[in-house]
């Protein structure tokens, strides 16, 4: 029994709040749910959210020069931007350098100096391996290493680099330097690459998107309206990719269309082509289409399909019934109701196309190769903070495209299945 | 009732026949004339070929061979569209991604209808149902009787001269049921239109129909007005999918002016009519409605046949008695009777002796 | 394709190095074959120390990346001498103790016995190779390729080129390919207008060109006429044309020649094994029975005191090494410097010609 206190509150029969007593009782169904879903959670911070973290934070982390320069760094420390390099500064260095010699550690220092500076690299390890000669005063003895020592660019980009966090790797990503002065730049024409690559990469994946929606929508209608046995069989053809290793199938469209390949062999028997007429379908961007296209197929004709055979035939005999003509029915009718399925279909390809690396590796050749190509190019060269930075912008570019999608077509109206 | 020839018929079945797989037909030579403003009813257990006919006539099934024609007009090539024939479904199909107004809209969209017009005509149709306040809700935020009066006022809204029901009430639990099968029959009475309605439910065809026509394995079996169909089924079929019937085989004793007496397996004789029997020595099978059987002998009529029976168990129902009896060596004879002053409970033991007026057995075709 | 073949050998030679002594990690194909054949087989055989060879499309990647990683499955790898060089700068390397090395045959301390720069720091070369360029005899008929401006000619030889994608060699070569002077090339690549030729000069065969990444694909791009001509190293070009009697003929104008260096991992799981194992395979018997396999010269003076020949016992190595004198008329030797300071920056303009324009 509840009861009215004085104050107003209800209060359950042996006078505890009932807020409370609800709450109590709540605690305990929630802590077991809570205990049920603990592995997952677990799982996906120690396999997901950690590593993202790990990412943003190599995105913007690079300890390389900060952590074999100290003595540099406390110089930087003390005296403010723009200050001339002094005999203390030149002194500071050459005793980190002879750490670096000791340690080995001057090809990472200078790595990452080049980074911020090109060409610098070659000039922080070439005289890391003359470091045990440099005797004071320590600006001549620099200075009669190599003049670059006394250029101020060379200070700024220590600068910078002398602390550990850094956007640098941004600016690298999105075409940009830091100039001597420490103003932010264009880098010369000849060596953009990432801004032309994002937007190749999205463009491209759009269109793949759109053809695997051309290419999918038919087959995923007649996938949701032959009868049982047949759309069985028909399922099975569509996801045998699925279950086909992702190289297999790639090796297969290289058998199929490159130069001498198949396809082009055929055209030339048919006489449709000459043989110095080859058409040119692999290992360029045409390629990277139509192999993506193909492993990403399946990715839409699923929620299509699922969307699709929730639509009962009805809705259309209605439509008819009511005296549209068949495409109006279909414009009208049948299209906004598959558009949860559209719009699924859609995010799914274009992430995944964004994301995919293996095949425009293989098929890409040289104009195919899309941003995560160049990631992984990084990391190859070791340079983990462009390649997480890199990686960064495109999970940046993903979320906002979801943005834009729950604003225009609303996130609760897509449907996998 | 309504007697219909072909002449001057709205829509008229000529010798239809439908086949899915070519190899068995689901209809089989249909012959079927439904007049101007008629309350048609197509009624039959699944399977029978009841729907196959209504899609036949919207267009979505085309005939494999005959004729239909609407209004005179040979309709077999013309598409669903053209057609101008309203239908109601059995799920009501509202388009989910409209609301009520658009649904009810898309009909005078496509008919290229200026938007004053329409919503006019969209107004009229919602008010006749009763529907108008709903005019911007979804169909998922609308109850089941909701939609079935939104599915009814589109399948109107456009003026149709016919208007095809494909059992519209399936989905709608009792009470609700009833209370739209008055509001159908109205609105088939005050706006004079033509209504084929498709239903498994005998009730829901008795009560609304002008006609009935009962299919079986892809054949009429009988066309007639409701009482024709409970009180004179033409076959045992008829008899037996139309209301509650007790069944007695035997064989033809004797045949005289429609009148006849019937020897039962058991050797008892009893009266009848011959409906579909006519030789004698014949077997058949005699329908007797629950609620003919008489069991007070100073009310059957002079020189009618009786026969034992046993009562079995006694149903007190309200409004009604129901007996079981065995009779004739069968366990399942039912009678009926109502529960008016004086009206004698039947005890579990009790022999009595039952008989009927001789128009009140049919003696059918043995199936 | 072959450079999944390779990938695949690979992740499954990763997987069962666990259980060998010395994992030696290398090219793959003819020439991880070679050392195979040569090093690794008799290695076993003679110290019962378990020794497999993995693949890869170049050992200097993965070491790094182990190495970075903490997690170290190779005990030595067969690497450029630029990358040699560099990954030792960088504290990824084991040094070498140039005297544990053995003496040449004939009685010669090592460091007297290898040619200048064959040791360093942390490698000891286990051949001297060569980026050459070779065609296919029976697709270039009549007037053939002899120097390397025919194969940036277009008109004279038209059809599809093989270039390795990497601006390592390919810059050279393009310079080489414009009349500039091997002795010349570094100092014009240095320059940010020798830069912009070397890349105008790739430019003029761009549309042309098929890249190839791993070291056996050219062979295989010259064979199912993919190409016309191609880069490749000589010692692919060789075993397919010798070995296994393919139509394949090699243009040494404008080689680029270097050492291939034996370097050990820091960290590698088995690092006395794998020393005892760099000390047998650059013996004098181990470079030369490398140059019985593969056309690829040994780097020390006593090894090419004798003949060598090619394991089909007939073939005589000598005229096939990219150091014999024929072929060094018009020939660049790497310099290791230049590409040790200017890989990175010289990659990324190549990456940025290559994807975009």
């Amino acid at each position: 029994m509840s009861q009215i206190t004085t104050n107003g509150d209800l209060t359950t029969s042996d006078g505890r709040p009932l807020k409370a007593a609800l709450a109590a009782a709540q605690f305990r169904a929630k802590r077991r749910a809570f205990f049920l879903v603990a592995p997952l959670l677990l799982f996906i911070i120690v396999s997901f959210i950690l590593p993202i973290g790990q990412m943003l934070h190599r995105s913007v982390f690079h300890d390389g020069f900060a952590a074999n320069a100290p003595d540099v760094k406390a110089w930087f420390a003390v005296n403010p931007d723009g200050t001339a390099p002094d005999e203390a500064a030149y002194a500071a260095l050459a005793q980190d350098f002879k750490a670096m010699k000791a340690d080995k550690t001057a090809g990472i220092a200078g790595t990452r100096v080049n980074y911020t500076l090109p060409e610098t690299r070659s000039l922080i390890t070439a005289t890391a391996r003359v470091a045990d000669d440099l005797a004071p005063p320590y600006k001549d003895a620099f200075l009669a290493l190599n003049p670059k020592w006394g250029d101020a660019a060379v200070w700024q980009a220590m600068r910078s680099a002398s602390s550990a966090y850094t956007a640098d790797f941004y600016l690298i990503s999105t075409d940009r330097e830091r100039a001597a002065d420490g103003t932010i730049q264009k880098v010369p024409e000849n060596t953009r690459i990432y801004i032309y690559l994002f937007v190749k990469t999205f463009l491209l994946s759009a269109v793949i998107t759109v053809i695997c929606f051309f290419l999918a929508f038919p087959v995923a209608h007649l996938l949701a309206t032959l009868p049982t046995a047949r759309a069985n069989l028909m399922m099975i053809l569509v996801l045998l990719p699925f279950w086909t290793s992702l190289l297999v199938r790639t090796t297969s469209w290289i058998v199929l269309l490159q130069g001498q390949g198949v396809v082009n062999d055929v055209l030339i028997a048919l006489g449709i082509v000459g043989d110095d007429g080859r058409l040119k379908m692999m290992y360029n961007q045409a390629g990277t289409i139509i192999v993506m296209t193909h492993v990403l197929l399946p990715f839409m004709i699923l929620p299509l399909y699922s969307v699709m055979k929730t639509i009962p035939p009805s809705y259309a005999r209605a439509a008819r019934s009511l005296g549209a003509t068949s495409w109006t029915t279909f414009r009208r009718i049948y299209l906004p109701q598959t558009l949860p399925g559209i719009g699924a279909g859609a995010l799914l390809v274009f992430i995944l196309a964004v994301g995919y690396y293996i095949t425009p590796a293989l098929v890409g050749g040289a104009d195919g190769q899309l941003i995560s190509n160049f990631i992984d190019f990084h990391m190859d060269k070791s340079n983990w903070s462009l390649a997480a930075a890199l990686s960064a912008m495109l999970l940046g570019g993903v979320l906002v495209l979801y943005w834009l999608y729950d604003r225009l077509v609303g996130i609760d109206n897509l449907k996998l299945g | 009732m309504v007697a219909v020839s072909s002449t001057d018929a709205f829509v008229v079945f000529d010798h239809v026949q439908k086949s899915y797989d070519g190899t068995s037909l689901v209809v089989k030579d249909l012959n079927l004339a439904i007049g101007k403003g008629e309350f048609l009813t197509m009624l039959g257990p699944s399977g029978s070929g009841k729907t196959t006919c209504l899609m036949m006539l919207a267009g979505f099934e085309t005939a494999t061979n005959g004729e239909i024609t609407l209004d005179g007009r040979p309709i077999n090539q013309v598409p669903p569209h053209k057609r101008g024939i309203g239908m109601v479904f059995q799920n009501y199909a509202l388009f989910p991604h409209m609301t009520v107004g658009e649904n009810l809209s898309f009909p005078l969209e496509v008919r290229g209808m200026g938007k004053s017009d329409r919503e006019a005509k969209v107004k009229r149709a919602l008010d006749m149902v009763q529907m108008y306040a709903f005019i911007n809700r979804r169909p998922s935020q609308l109850s089941g009787g909701q939609q079935q009066r939104i599915a009814l006022a589109r399948a109107l809204v456009f003026d149709p001269k016919l208007v095809l029901m494909d059992e519209p009430l399936g989905a709608l639990d009792k009470q609700l049921r009833e209370h739209m099968q008055f509001e159908i029959k109205h609105l088939h009475e005050s706006l004079g239109i033509t209504v084929v309605y498709v239903t498994h439910d005998q009730g829901e065809a008795l009560t609304m129909s002008d006609r009935v026509a009962v299919f079986n394995d892809g054949r009429i079996q009988q066309l007639a007005p409701p009482s024709d169909l409970y009180e004179r089924p033409d076959n045992s079929f008829v008899a037996g999918f139309i209301g509650e019937n007790n069944k007695l085989h035997g064989t033809l004793e004797d045949v005289s002016g429609g009148r006849a007496t019937v020897r039962l397996t058991t050797g008892e004789l009893i009266d009848a009519t011959a409906v579909n029997v006519s030789t004698k020595g014949q077997s058949t099978l005699v329908s007797i409605r629950p609620e003919r059987v008489e069991y007070k002998p100073e009310l059957l009529p002079a020189g009618a046949h009786t026969i034992d029976a046993e009562v079995l168990e006694f149903i007190y129902m309200g409004d009604m008695f129901r007996t079981r009896l065995r009779v004739a060596g069968s366990d399942d004879f039912v009678i009926k009777s109502r529960n008016t002053l004086g009206q004698r409970m039947l005890a579990p033991g009790e022999k009595i002796k039952i008989g009927w007026a001789p128009q009140d057995a049919r003696a059918l075709d043995p199936q | 394709m072959k450079k999944l073949l390779i990938l695949t050998t690979a992740l499954t030679g990763v997987a069962f190095a666990a259980q060998a002594d010395v994992t030696v990690m290398s090219w793959g194909g003819a020439y991880g074959a070679a050392q195979t054949e040569a090093h690794v087989k008799p290695f076993a055989a003679k110290t019962g120390i378990a020794t497999i060879m993995v693949d890869s499309d170049n050992p200097a990647t993965p070491l790094k990346a182990m190495v970075e990683a903490g997690n170290v499955t190779i005990d030595v790898a067969s690497v450029e001498y630029a990358d040699a060089i560099r990954l030792c700068d960088e504290g990824v390397l084991e040094p070498i103790d140039v005297a544990a090395l053995p003496a040449g045959a004939d009685g010669v301390a090592a460091a007297d016995d290898f040619l200048p720069g064959a040791v360093t720091d942390c490698g000891v070369s286990t051949d001297i190779w060569a980026n050459i360029f070779a065609y296919d005899t029976t697709k270039i008929t009549g007037t053939v390729p002899t120097t390397v401006a025919d194969f940036f000619d277009l008109e004279k030889f038209p059809g599809k080129r093989g270039l390795k994608k990497g601006a390592k060699a390919v810059l050279e070569f393009a310079l080489m390919g414009d009349g500039v002077a091997p002795a010349d090339v570094y100092a014009t690549l240095g320059t940010p207008e020798g830069l912009d030729k070397a890349f105008a000069k790739l430019d003029t065969i761009k549309s042309e060109v098929v890249w190839w990444e791993a070291g056996a694909q050219p062979p295989q791009l010259l064979a199912d006429g993919e190409v016309v001509m191609t880069t490749a190293y000589n010692g692919r070009i060789f075993n397919a044309a010798v070995g296994e009697g393919k139509p394949f003929a090699i243009v040494w104008d404008g080689q680029i020649f270097e050492n291939e260096m034996y370097v050990v991992p820091k960290g590698a799981p088995n690092k006395d094994a794998a020393m005892q194992f760099i000390q047998f395979a650059t013996s004098t018997e181990g470079l030369q029975a490398q140059a019985m396999q593969i056309s690829y010269g040994p780097a020390r003076k006593s090894a090419n005191a004798t003949e060598i020949l090619y394991k089909d016992g007939k073939t005589v190595m000598g005229p096939n090494l990219p150091t014999a004198p024929e072929n060094m008329k018009n020939a660049l030797e790497t310099s290791s410097s230049f590409w040790v300071d200017k890989d990175a920056e010289l990659n990324e303009r190549f990456n940025a010609w290559l994807a975009t324009n």
